[in-house]
């Protein structure tokens, strides 16, 4: 009994220190693996070679593509790299093994369309990627709002945008506002309440992480450029009434009335250039803001923010 | 010093598949074997001898008690260098030759290898197995395996061997042949523990002999002790339609078939008998034993715990 | 002990050269080797491309099976056919059957690899008519792949230790393909909360993580292997080789032999 109660000893002991060692040996090497190596040379890059070596496990492959595309953004995003040659792939051949994946039509439209660093720049191929969805889940409103939203964000083609609404709101239970939305396009397009409409459905229809961070701030953007352009109209009305530039906003609050300097969505007041230029105190806080930028001005590291503005 | 020291000995097994319920293969054991000698172990199969026997090799674990072989505690691995062991029905790699494999079993008995070649040509020439280089063991017949068996068991000169039915696969030229070396192993001093359902094999080599039953100890002893306590009978057939009386008087139970009487009586008035039929000039035609001792013996036995067998627990 | 361990482990690898189910696997792998020669003549410019990826595969794929088949037949086999028996009356303790019937195995593996590696060699001499440089990285996949063999063993001598021949080679493949998948079981558990995050994880980590051991695709495109990593890889083989080893000894201590 002794030598069979020794051997059991330390054969549990090597057993509990060899558990713990493999654990953190893994975590070590998970850092030290080039990235590249498990990013860029995705040997098989066509969907149907994918489909034809997964012996039929279609659905799984779907899914483990679909974590690899979600890992792959996440994890370039977050480094604000420039491009994301793969995404496309990993999408197609996600959608490709399993076309009801719907998220990924999601994804596509909200990642695939948008330009670097926010996105692979790449809208045709959205655009394809929502018509292959479109055509696989003819009864999905959503896709043709993902499609819409395509052709008004990138590609500014408003009147495309406006018959992709209006054909998506045809589809039984589709959601009212792709009529709303249908209408709008047609008239107020370059509206920032139009904007505002489009970005707030996209963060209350979706349960993506990713998309509705996206979503909030482009809303904070939209406040931020709607608020520096009624600014910039006070002071251009301003100068026409008093014929100089104002020196601080202050002037501008008097003139118009108003209870304090108007303040962005983060409560941080806006700012007067000296040669009359209305600016945002912090623009690296307002990914997408258009305007109230200073000359020159080229965005600094992501930040990640949580609340939504208050209109 | 005891060479196999057997204390309490149990092993009970959980059978069925859902509600496990206990299956006691051996009950409590207690036995001793002494150096030198040869012992039996007798019973029917499924008695629990292979059960003893792969307890005592640490192939199985026993439910409850322990025993020392060769003063040593039976769990102790350096104990094994000096037994050697001969399973049932044994299986080896049959992908080596007999000298591949008795060589690697050398190794791992810890054979130095300056001895071990020649110990093995030795080993195989004792066991009759002759001309058998460069054959696979795939090859072998069931004797062949047999003799290989007893080969490995002997090759380390270990100074006690285990036997489980030595004999099985054996034509008679063989079973011969084993008898004989059995009794040349304990006149080289070993000690021989082996176990057999066949009697008369026991009954010729034994010094002492175990009867088991369904896990149970039923009789331990000198064959001769055992078998005093027991006879055989003899049937007695003699010419004619006569009955002596004083034949009736030694308690013979007697039939007349056509021309010859049958009479069955006790082995020990076989002598009597022969008198009796002289003494009366009548032509005795044969005397043979319907069963040897041992045999009675063992059948009383077994008889005896199947009629005990419900009071038993 | 080390004598025994050794004497038990050169048997082993006599008993895996002598077995011809090995030389049918081995002969296959080279042929695919050739096979991926032909494929490779699709186009001219991915020929060692070709050849390299599906050479190293067939290594890969087809040691696994040999790995598995001969690992499962170590213990399970020997316990079924009771070839163990006379082992185990010997001083031999049962820890050493186990350790030596790794070596013995993990032996028989490295010898295999050689010559598959050869096969490999062969294909892409024929196909580039040179060696370049980067080539010699295929050097480093295939002690990878080795790596992943040893784990492979260490795993099939654990279920070999408690479970019939057929279960021991269903999980021992299992866990080859999931473990192939570990990065994406990884990022998975990454994606859930909760309950299921914690179980995730914990599997993704307990899991053998062969995606790190396979360079395959790197090594094709010529890209460099960093020594860090070679050197971890190496020390995880070892741990995670001797953990399942030690579950294996543990379990067939306790084991009543039929």
């Amino acid at each position: 009994m002794n030598s069979r109660q020794r051997t059991t000893v330390f054969a549990a002991a090597v057993l509990a220190l060899s558990m713990v060692s493999s654990v953190l040996l893994l975590r070590h090497i998970d850092e030290i693996r080039p990235r590249e190596i498990v990013d860029d040379t995705l040997y098989i890059a066509s969907p149907k070679l994918v489909e034809r070596a997964s012996l039929g496990f279609n659905g799984l492959m779907a899914c483990v593509y679909w974590t690899r595309a979600v890992q792959y953004f996440g994890h370039r995003h977050f480094l604000r790299e420039r491009s994301y040659n793969e995404l496309a792939p990993l999408l197609e051949i996600t959608t490709s093994l399993d076309p009801q994946l719907l998220p990924a039509y999601q994804f596509g439209a909200n990642f695939l369309a948008p330009a670097p660093p926010n996105g692979a720049g790449q809208p045709e191929r959205a655009i394809r990627l929502i018509q292959y969805g479109i055509q696989h889940n003819p009864d999905n409103w959503r896709m043709y709002y993902d499609l819409g939203f395509i052709y008004y964000t990138e590609l500014k083609d408003y009147k495309k945008a406006a018959e992709v609404f209006a054909q998506g709101s045809k589809v039984p239970n589709a959601h009212p506002f792709l009529k709303i939305l249908a209408a709008v396009m047609a008239e107020h397009a370059e509206d920032f309440n139009t904007a505002r409409l489009l970005w707030s459905a996209a963060y209350q229809s979706s349960s993506e992480a990713n998309i509705r961070q996206n979503a909030m701030e482009h809303l904070r953007a939209i406040q931020v450029d709607e608020d520096v352009t009624n600014l910039q109209d006070a002071v251009t009305r301003f100068v026409q009434q008093n014929g100089r530039i104002p020196t601080s906003l202050w002037e501008i609050a008097a003139a118009e009335h108003l209870r304090g300097i108007p303040v962005d969505p983060d409560g941080v007041p806006y700012e007067l250039s000296l040669d009359g230029q209305v600016l945002v105190a912090n623009p690296d806080d307002f990914p997408f803001v258009t305007k109230g930028t200073p000359p020159g001005y080229k965005p600094g590291p992501l930040k990640f923010h949580n609340k939504l503005p208050a209109s | 010093m005891a060479a196999i020291e057997i204390m309490g000995l149990e092993k009970t097994y959980m059978v069925g598949f859902w509600r496990k319920r206990p299956k006691q293969a051996l009950q409590p054991l207690h036995l001793n074997v002494e150096e030198g000698e040869i012992f039996g172990f007798l019973g029917p199969n499924g008695a629990g001898k292979t059960t003893t026997l792969k307890i005592l090799m640490g192939l199985v674990f026993p439910t409850a008690g322990s025993a020392r072989i060769l003063g040593k505690d039976w769990t102790d691995p350096e104990v094994k260098a000096q037994i050697g062991f001969l399973p049932e029905q044994p299986y080896f790699y049959d992908y080596l030759t007999a000298h591949e494999l008795l060589d690697y079993y050398g190794q791992l008995s810890g054979v130095p290898a300056k001895e071990r070649k020649h110990k093995v040509e030795e080993v195989l020439q004792r066991v009759g197995l002759t001309d058998v280089r460069g054959v696979q063991l795939r090859k072998f017949s069931k004797g062949m395996l047999q003799r290989t068996g007893i080969a490995q068991a002997i090759l380390h000169n270990p100074k006690l061997v285990f036997f489980d039915e030595p004999m099985s696969g054996l034509d008679p030229l063989g079973r011969r042949e084993v008898r004989d070396l059995i009794e040349q192993l304990k006149y080289e001093g070993k000690t021989v523990f082996f176990s057999t359902h066949i009697l008369s094999d026991a009954e010729a080599l034994c010094d002492r002999v175990a009867i088991l039953h369904k896990g149970e100890l039923r009789g331990v002893g000198a064959i001769e002790e055992l078998t005093a306590s027991v006879q055989g009978k003899v049937e007695v057939i003699w010419k004619g339609t006569q009955i002596p009386a004083s034949m009736k008087a030694l308690g013979a139970d007697c039939h007349v078939t056509g021309e010859t009487v049958r009479a069955i009586l006790p082995e020990s008035q076989q002598d009597a008998a022969i008198d009796a039929l002289r003494r009366e000039r009548l032509r005795l035609i044969a005397i043979t034993p319907l069963r040897t001792s041992l045999e009675a013996y063992f059948v009383e036995k077994l008889q005896h715990s199947q009629t005990t067998a419900g009071s038993a627990k | 002990m080390s004598a025994r361990i050794i004497h038990i482990a050169s048997n082993t690898f006599r008993e895996a050269v002598r077995d011809r189910v090995l030389y049918n696997l081995i002969a296959f792998a080279v042929l695919l080797s050739g096979a991926a020669i032909f494929v490779g003549q699709i186009s001219i410019e991915i020929e060692r491309l070709v050849v390299v990826n599906l050479g190293l595969t067939a290594v890969s794929l087809f040691g696994v099976v040999i790995a598995i088949f001969i690992g499962i037949g170590l213990v399970s086999k020997e316990i079924e056919k009771r070839t163990l028996y006379t082992v185990l009356s010997r001083p031999v303790r049962r820890w050493e059957f186990i350790v030596g019937k790794f070596f013995g195995l993990a032996g028989t593996l490295v010898v295999n690899t050689f010559f598959m590696g050869i096969g490999v060699f062969g294909a892409l001499l024929y196909v580039a008519h040179k060696f370049a440089g980067p080539d010699a990285r295929i050097l480093i996949a295939l002690y990878f792949i080795v790596l992943q063999f040893l784990i492979i063993c260490a795993l099939a001598l654990l279920f070999s230790s408690f479970s019939s021949p057929l279960l021991s080679a269903i999980f021992a493949f299992s866990l080859f393909i999931i473990g192939s998948f570990a990065d994406d079981l990884r990022g998975f558990a990454g994606l859930t909360h909760g309950m299921a995050r914690w179980i995730a994880t914990g599997a993704a980590y307990l899991v053998p993580n062969f995606s790190a051991l396979n360079v395959i695709s790197a090594v094709a495109h010529q890209q460099p292997i960093g020594l860090q990593l070679i050197l971890q890889n190496t020390l995880y083989a070892m741990v995670y080789a001797a953990m399942a080893l030690s579950g294996a000894v543990l379990i067939f201590e306790r084991r009543n032999l039929k």
